[in-house]
């Protein structure tokens, strides 16, 4: 099962990830177009301080508590990824409180969004691992 | 084997789910006294607030039983448990017999006597699709309705029909959520409630009911077309106490979700069991709970070795468009923030986080969830960061290498 694994050694906190994330669901062409003037809510998110910095997505977790706690069944994992049926989610937050990475958010239209490796928008190829310019977001079988 | 589940919610999803990943050959009955698909009963007030639907509130697929090789009765209850048999007594008056059995039977509403009830026509409690259905078709544009309790059963109901409905809510607490809000907590939600047209009366109860009024305590009168009882749930043990189980509040169960008696499991809202923020037993009646006491249920019933020991009390809840997000016990000292509507209690002692309390801003809530349910010791982060702040930063390098993959 190929995983996003981050190295907080590599992170520039350029925050492209996040640019790259959030064109991934914009269905256009440019992404300069499709960003301009838009306040961005990506699902990787950068956590950075003066000296460090590093990426956060959803980890795809084994035994996942978002999607055992989820209430609507909204959550679920196949073939190793976790994915939200937007269409049944009711924006409780259960999983936003059940998280341990805090890679669960928002979105802007009442249902929660997180991570989904671009399966559904890019064919499985994560964006801001395509879009990360130091190597610091890879996305790679570890065997575990 | 044959596998028999008293229950058709989260709790025997969790079990069944859990079952098939050990055992695709045994049997799995369902036995359920409604009458639906599996479905999450907490969206019964999203269903009357228009934010899903029959459909959509279906906890699985319409292919979940058939997906896992699962039987199905459905309005059919369990009437009795014959231990020695090893087998359920039906309300048809059949009998089906066991290896392994989990008791998913969830709570009922708890309807105290109060004086003149019985006249009430249209009156009605709140836990089931049942419920709601029969509620929506009471309320009517402009009706008055009258909600005995202000806790999350009640709220939610008032959330739920708010759109049609002038509503009033009592509750002998003298505040709003009680059992998961502090004094402040409890007065912003309380204050955003009435913004939206929500009425209170606390601190008083119902002494009797006419047939369209409620007299309160207070020796003031309120007058309903309908009424709604809120005012707690009770844990269903009666099969388990009845055939000598140990019962409290809840059927007790262990960490592997076994009851008292042997090759009987249970899980839900019907039990209690430890609270690892308080080291209490306790009935916590919630859905995550529920489906991860199932699972842990069903594992050990097909034969692992399986143990959930990491139940909290916690809520995710939302009224008007405003997020309470809670867990844990809120014992200790007090970490607040309050400003620009948002609310954030931290409750720690003995280096560990006990509890939080959250409104408004979710962000990354879980963070301090995992802080409760590990029990993390608070000196191998930074606290003071993590008050501020809920994020991976407040981690030590290594156990963010660890969590995010970069150690290899």
């Amino acid at each position: 099962m190929k995983r996003i694994y981050v190295n907080e050694k590599w992170c520039l906190g350029c925050h492209l990830c996040e640019y790259y994330c959030a064109f991934a669901s914009t269905n256009q062409s440019d992404m300069a177009r499709a960003l301009c003037g838009v306040k961005i809510n990506p699902k990787i998110k950068i956590e950075e301080n003066d000296k460090i910095s590093f990426a956060v997505s959803c980890r795809h977790c084994d035994e996942p508590l978002c999607v055992k706690g989820c209430i609507t069944g909204a959550l679920s994992r196949k073939d190793g990824v976790i994915t939200i049926d937007r269409d049944r989610c009711i924006g409780c937050y259960t999983c936003i409180l059940s998280c341990p990475y805090g890679a669960i958010s928002p979105s802007d239209d009442g249902a929660v969004q997180k991570c989904e490796l671009c399966i559904k928008t890019n064919g499985g190829k994560p964006q801001c691992v395509a879009g990360c310019p130091n190597g610091a977001i890879v996305f790679e079988e570890r065997g575990e | 084997m044959k596998y028999v589940i008293i229950g058709n919610s989260a709790a025997a999803v969790g079990a069944v789910e859990a079952i098939r990943q050990n055992d695709t050959e045994g049997k799995i009955l369902i036995i359920s006294d409604e009458s639906y698909h599996t479905y999450s009963r907490p969206l019964i007030s999203y269903l009357l607030l228009g934010k899903t639907t029959r459909e959509k509130m279906k906890y699985r697929s319409d292919s979940f039983y058939s997906e896992n090789n699962c039987e199905v009765m459905l309005s059919t209850s369990v009437t009795a448990i014959d231990k020695d048999a090893k087998c359920v007594l039906l309300s048809n008056g059949e009998s089906e017999s066991y290896d392994k059995l989990l008791v998913a039977t969830g709570s009922s509403p708890f309807v105290p006597p109060v004086n003149g009830l019985d006249k009430v026509e249209k009156k009605f409690t709140f836990i089931s699709l049942d419920d709601a259905n029969a509620l929506e078709k009471a309320v009517t544009e402009g009706s008055k309705v009258l909600i005995v309790g202000a806790g999350l059963i009640g709220l939610k109901c008032a959330e739920g029909i708010s759109a049609k409905a002038d509503i009033t809510c009592v509750d002998l607490s003298d505040r709003v959520l009680s059992s998961i809000l502090d004094d402040g907590g409890s007065e912003i939600v309380k204050a955003h409630l009435e913004d939206n047209g929500i009425k209170f009366r606390l601190g008083v109860q119902v002494s009797e009911f006419g047939k369209n009024s409620a007299l309160l305590s207070d020796g003031t009168k309120v007058e309903f077309d309908v009424l709604v009882m809120a005012v707690g749930v009770r844990p269903n043990t009666a099969l388990v106490k009845n055939i000598g189980g140990e019962v409290g509040r809840g059927i007790v169960i262990n960490e592997r979700c076994a009851t008292s008696v042997e090759d009987i499991y249970a899980a839900g809202d019907c039990c209690e069991s430890m609270d690892v923020s308080t080291g209490e037993k306790k009935v916590m009646a919630l859905l995550p709970n529920a489906y991860m006491q199932g699972e842990c249920a069903g594992m050990n019933m097909s034969g692992a070795d399986f143990v959930f020991d990491k139940a909290i009390p916690m809520n995710a809840i939302g009224f008007f468009g405003k997020h309470i997000i809670t867990a844990g016990s809120y014992t200790g000292e007090v970490y607040t923030e309050c400003e620009d509507g948002n609310y954030k209690k931290l409750f720690y002692g003995d280096n560990k986080l006990n509890g939080f309390i959250l409104i408004g801003n979710a962000e990354k809530a879980g963070i301090y969830t995992s802080l409760v349910r590990e029990r993390t010791k608070l000196d191998t982060i930074d606290f003071e960061l993590i008050c501020e702040k809920p994020g991976l930063m407040a981690f030590s390098k290594d156990v963010r290498a660890e969590k995010l993959g970069s150690a290899q």
